[in-house]
């Protein structure tokens, strides 16, 4: 008779029905996948942002000589990188610090650790001009950021630095404002991997990752938060990369290594520690080149790494072939291209290392 | 007969009606699911003791999650602080005392405000509002009031202070416009009844006005409060980022929103989870205050009555 009646007790079960049914597709992350696209090869990478501008320019001149192969990396940040790799949802990963162990574990195809390029984090800060750049080591360095030296005319500082006594002479404000990164970072990693080792309260109280408690100081997201942070407040400090205190024309420290040298970074100060190193880098590349000891070698210098599964994921299409064609083309011809943009070339015996282990994945397939 | 083809129509309408409706309501409840899955590890294996601890720090595993409810509640309390005189002020000069053409025009400007994408208030907080806080407004504080524990640390700019003004600019047109409201429904009778019995116009405000709108103003700061909690982008430019319980007004914070919004792209494993856990607990939150606001604005103001 009325068939609106039916519908009036149909359409609301109907309707939490489509709800729940809605709810759990917004609930689950989907994934996708790269492929064909066109008549070109898609090939999709994720990670670290330190080396983005070095690896867009790899892959446009990589592009040149392959116009049948697109690379395309979405610079989200190593943890990222990290995740999606194991998410498998792309096909390969990029990161600052190496993969923990745990994170191994939990690869559905197991990892291998490229080294692509090397930087070096450098202090910066905003003090009035100097003659020439402060003087930092280490502990000096973890105790500012543990707030154990809170001004810049404290007699530690002064002692390295006699300057600072005529910057200060007046009564000036001489706090000492700490900025860091407030973003989960793989910079910050490399930074507090470094003061880990040069200062035990660090490691004990603070420890290193990406994302940190740090002890004082403010945060600014990525290197240009930090960047513009130290521009604009008087007094602070902040570490970036060397590749934007370069463009940026940046001010930074002079740092001791354990040598007892005063290092100024540079492509130069950086390949030495990778030099210096290279005894040490174990098989699966995974390691640190902080505070190396070795003549001239940057005490802040870190890899930076590509990741790379062992074997090509089920349905590929031939994106495994290519990122192993351009992995051999990036350690050559690639490392060319380094310098221009601030980033250091890996050492020659390194690079001869990584091509082997690359050639070893091909025969693995 | 014709009704047949009316229902028909009818039947479609409503089902069309019912998609749309279905669609709202699933995404409250995939997103609550979502963050549930989300959290599930952090709360499973820490424990909800450890979650609402105050010590975050990731290379340690420990994820307490306080600071930023913390934050959160400090920095929206002090915009609400600032806000609420500014906003109730301007409601009562829109509705009782400036002339209409006057009115018009600074009530329309007042709504702009709400106009403004947040990133912008956050670029005007980093380059105006900070550089003003550091070079002037926190030495003064810190100078004559430095023994109260809001005015000490070190001076930065970036600070909950900063933070808490934006907010406050931020949530301003929202208070306004509900306060007008709430004004405008109190009777002109008892405006000029109170005027009768001989009191002033300060007099009239206060008894006849404020008196009887109080629910409302309420309300309106709830639901200026509501939008504070969950404002991310201007509050993660000028907030600092830095995990801290500090009282002080000139010590950078984190809160739950620009937590999330600074970590997640690096973080792993618990570290996510708990993020994740940091968000549901933002959801409950603003859920709760939404709950709040509904039960105190439905009730009518009590002017209004009659």
């Amino acid at each position: 008779m009325h068939p609106s009646k039916t519908d009036d007790t149909l359409m609301p079960k109907a309707f939490y029905f489509l709800a729940i049914w809605v709810a759990s597709l917004i609930a689950v992350p989907t994934t996708a996948h790269a492929g064909l696209f066109g008549n070109q090869l898609m090939v999709n990478g994720a990670g670290a942002t330190f080396p983005y501008p070095l690896y867009s320019k790899w892959f446009a001149e990589y592009q040149k000589l392959h116009p049948d192969i697109a690379i395309n990396y979405q610079s989200i940040g190593s943890g990222g990188g990290i995740r999606q790799l194991l998410d498998e949802t792309v096909d390969f990963g990029a990161s600052d610090a190496p993969m923990t162990d745990e994170q191994l574990k939990k690869a559905p195809r197991p990892i291998v650790h490229i080294p692509a390029t090397s930087g070096a984090i450098v202090m910066t800060y905003h003090l009035p001009p100097l003659k020439s750049p402060i003087k930092l080591t280490g502990a000096l360095i973890a105790d500012i950021y543990q707030k154990k030296i809170t001004k810049w005319t404290d007699p530690r500082l002064l002692e390295l630095n006699p300057e600072l006594k005529t910057l200060f002479a007046n009564g000036v404000d001489s706090d000492i404002l700490v900025v860091h990164r407030s973003d989960g970072s793989g910079t910050s990693a490399v930074f507090t991997e470094y003061l880990s080792k040069v200062s035990e309260s660090w490691k004990k109280e603070v420890g290193h990752g990406t994302a940190l408690r740090w002890p004082t100081g403010i945060g600014g997201k990525g290197n240009e938060g930090v960047t513009s942070f130290v521009k604009q407040i008087p007094g602070s400090i902040g570490f970036v990369e060397l590749v934007f205190a370069k463009t940026l024309k940046l001010p930074y420290a002079l740092l001791e290594n354990p040598r007892h040298e005063w290092v100024d970074a540079s492509m130069e100060s950086v390949t030495a520690a990778a030099e210096g190193a290279l005894k040490n880098i174990p098989a699966d590349f995974r390691t640190s080149i902080t505070q190396v000891n070795a003549p001239n070698a940057y005490p802040i210098s870190s890899f930076t790494y590509l990741l790379i599964p062992t074997k090509p994921a089920p349905g590929d299409h031939g994106q495994y072939r290519a990122i192993l064609d351009f992995l051999k083309w990036g350690l050559t011809e690639g490392q060319k291209l380094s310098p221009a943009l601030f980033y250091a070339p890996l050492p020659k015996s390194l690079v001869e290392r990584i091509l082997k282990r690359v050639n070893q994945l091909e025969v693995a397939k | 007969m014709n009704s047949h083809s009316e229902n028909r129509g009818d039947r479609v309408f409503r089902l069309v009606l019912y998609v749309f409706a279905g669609i709202a309501f699933a995404l409250v409840l995939g997103i609550l699911v979502f963050l549930w899955n989300l959290g599930w590890p952090a709360i499973h294996q820490l424990g909800l003791r450890n979650l609402f601890s105050s010590e975050w720090n990731p290379p340690l595993h420990a994820f307490g999650i306080s600071p930023f409810i913390f934050g959160t509640l400090v920095s929206s309390f002090w915009a609400l602080v600032i806000a609420t005189p500014i906003s109730v002020s301007a409601a009562i000069l829109l509705t009782d005392l400036a002339p209409r053409k006057f009115g018009q025009v600074f009530g329309f400007l007042v709504e702009m405000l709400a106009a403004i994408p947040s990133v912008v208030y956050g670029l005007w907080g980093l380059f105006v509002v900070i550089p003003w806080l550091r070079v002037d407004v926190q030495p003064f504080l810190r100078n004559h009031f430095g023994f109260l524990p809001f005015f000490q640390g070190q001076i930065y700019g970036v600070s909950i202070m900063a933070a808490s003004i934006i907010l406050a600019i931020m949530i301003t047109p929202t208070i306004t416009a509900i306060c007008r409201e709430v004004f405008n429904a109190v009777p002109q009778v008892l405006r000029e009844g109170v005027l009768a019995m001989g009191s002033t116009r300060f007099e009239m405000i206060r008894i006849a006005v404020l008196k009887s709108s109080k629910s409302g103003i309420l309300g309106g700061m709830v639901l200026g409060l509501a939008r504070a909690l969950g404002e991310t982008m201007a509050v993660t430019m000028v907030i600092g980022n830095t995990a801290d319980l500090s009282w002080s007004l000139f010590a950078p914070h984190q809160t739950m929103a620009s937590a999330i919004a600074s970590e997640v792209a690096e973080a792993n494993g618990l570290h996510l989870s708990a993020l994740g856990v940091v968000g549901l607990v933002l959801l409950l939150i603003s859920g709760m205050v939404f709950f709040v606001m509904r039960s105190i604005l439905v009730k009518k103001p009590k002017g209004a009555k009659r």
